[in-house]
């Protein structure tokens, strides 16, 4: 399980950038974070990627405190950061360093035939559509088999129909091994198509809002009409979130289920 | 019906396209000789005409000849092979040199606070006129030559090895701690194949600025090498001499030069770059 107890972030400039974020997220649960800009959402991912550590607070995987980059912790950027020197096949098996040649081929061919790209091993990052080179920033993240993989907006410089396409081969992968997905996004109904749990966050300081549950059957139907009820509640939340004379319900929403409906 | 009018005019194009290209690949490197061979045979022409008696600017036959009696007398070999000598041995000293202190300046901040204003201010100093006291301390054989020209190789090396290191991208390096690369792992795997494209730049500077060097070391003081061959053209009124010297410097500045090219361009092919876009 991975905890997130009490989380703030002050940068050295004194932006206050985070505030006490608690949350509780269990194994294979697949979270998204909205709010608008400055709310901390990148802040919080980074945290708990141990890329930057947090001034207040803890990140816990598994009682294991985070405060460095974890081999069970993956990250996939809003850009595919590929290596430009290696090869589609030698980016994928970047991670895979310590493993023998001839397994880390192995998966890395697993890995590629997965995200529909074998006939790319040998091509240059150069070469690769946005969307396949976001594909390949995927299966690197995906391939040293995360139990946490965090996405900072992945699919936001992309186009609406490469966008949903990634969007359900994201879902696809995820069925293989169910890692913990939490997903920083702006996009609705990017949140109410994956997740499982949104977390709408309020800026400065960015803290938490108000958690929604979305307990539709997948695959979900982006035309259902509960598809659109569950868009509307978030939609709603976040509209709330950036009204300042709506007041804090964080003691709420932490005790468990936000019941605003 | 326009659509299908149109397409066998496209089939048609295609062809006649593809060979141009076949074409221009043995063409390109021809196409760099154009502007010299013009101008050579040009002069070669108005001194044949008689425009010219060709004393102080001698043609390129006279040049030629030049060349061809001081390679008959075995003086041309030991001439190239001192001067080639003291670059090879200049440039590997200024780019072990220029390669680990702009390493450890570019990577260590506080290195670069402590070293990197004595070396700027040391780069303001016109090198030759570290040439008196070279000469003092080293004496005025080989030793002062090659400190001469390993000091005007080390200063190109060191900026651009520097600047790469400074400007890698902070995104690519934060892929490198997300795999949790160790600080060796982090320079092998991601710093030196994100500079090697402004290291390749920066050795090729520095090359050219050994050529340079190499000249005025051996104008200094001398009894062999191309640098000696133009001084004592100079002296003895021998014009053919000295274009024979500067004709082969250019040969073996553009032949050393184009050695490294060759040698990174495997290690440079994955470059988005705008001048890659011919390679396609």
């Amino acid at each position: 399980m991975l905890a997130l107890k009490e989380v703030g972030k002050t940068y050295p400039n004194g932006v206050h950038a985070l505030e006490r974020f608690s949350a509780e997220i269990s194994p294979g649960e697949i979270i998204a974070i909205i709010g608008g800009s400055g709310c901390g959402k990148s802040t919080l991912l980074r945290a708990i990627a141990g890329l930057d550590r947090a001034s207040t607070g803890s990140v816990t995987l598994d009682n294991a405190v985070i405060s460095s980059p974890h081999a069970k912790i993956g990250i996939i950027f809003q850009e595919p950061r590929l290596l430009p020197w290696l090869s589609v096949a030698d980016n994928i098996g970047f991670g895979l360093a310590d493993l023998p040649a001839d397994v880390r081929r192995e998966r890395v061919a697993a890995a590629l035939a997965r995200v529909g790209l074998a006939d790319k091993a040998a091509a240059w990052p150069r070469e690769l559509s946005g969307g396949q080179a976001q594909r390949v920033a995927i299966a690197r993240a995906l391939v040293p088999q995360p139990e946490v993989l965090l996405l900072d907006e992945p699919f936001s410089a992309l186009d609406a129909f490469t966008r949903r396409d990634l969007q359900d081969h994201l879902l696809d992968l995820w069925a293989d091994t169910r890692p913990t997905l939490i997903l920083v996004t702006h996009d609705v109904d990017e949140a109410v198509v994956l997740a499982d749990r949104v977390l709408v966050m309020r800026p400065r300081p960015g803290r938490l809002f108000e958690q929604i549950t979305i307990n539709l059957a997948r695959p979900r139907d982006r035309k259902s009409e509960l598809f659109d009820t569950f868009k509307r509640r978030v939609l709603t939340a976040l509209d709330r979130s950036l009204d300042r004379s709506v007041r804090d319900v964080t003691d709420k929403s932490s005790a468990g289920e936000a019941m605003w409906w | 019906m326009a659509m299908t009018a149109d397409l066998p005019v496209l089939e048609q194009t295609a062809t006649p396209r593809a060979a141009p290209a076949r074409w221009s690949r043995h063409a390109r490197p021809a196409l760099g000789l154009v502007v010299p061979v013009v101008i050579a045979l040009g002069w070669e022409l108005v001194v044949g005409l008689g425009y010219s008696n060709g004393r102080l600017v001698p043609p390129p036959s006279k040049v030629f000849e030049t060349i061809v009696a001081l390679a008959k007398s075995g003086e041309l070999s030991r001439h190239i092979l001192a001067t080639l000598w003291r670059v090879g041995a200049g440039f590997a000293l200024g780019v072990i040199a220029g390669t680990i202190m702009g390493a450890i300046s570019g990577y260590w901040d506080f290195a670069k606070r402590v070293l990197d204003p004595t070396v700027q201010a040391l780069r303001a100093i016109p090198s030759l006129a570290w040439v008196p006291l070279f000469v003092l301390w080293l004496g005025i054989f080989e030793t002062s030559k090659i400190a001469l020209i390993a000091v005007g190789v080390f200063f190109p090396i060191y900026l651009g090895v520097m600047g790469a290191i400074l400007s890698v991208d902070r995104k690519i390096v934060e892929v490198g701690r997300v795999f949790r690369l160790s600080g060796p792992a982090m320079i092998r795997r991601i710093l030196l194949p994100a500079v090697l494209p402004a290291y390749v730049v920066a050795l090729r500077v520095g090359l050219g600025l050994g050529w340079m060097f190499v000249v005025a070391a051996e104008l200094i003081g001398a009894s062999e090498g191309l640098g000696y061959l133009l001084l004592d053209g100079q002296q003895l009124g021998k014009p053919a001499q000295i274009l024979a010297a500067i004709v082969i410097f250019a040969i073996l500045g553009k032949l050393t030069d184009w050695l490294i090219e060759v040698t990174a361009a495997p290690l440079l092919r994955w470059q988005d770059a705008f001048g890659a876009r011919g390679g396609q």
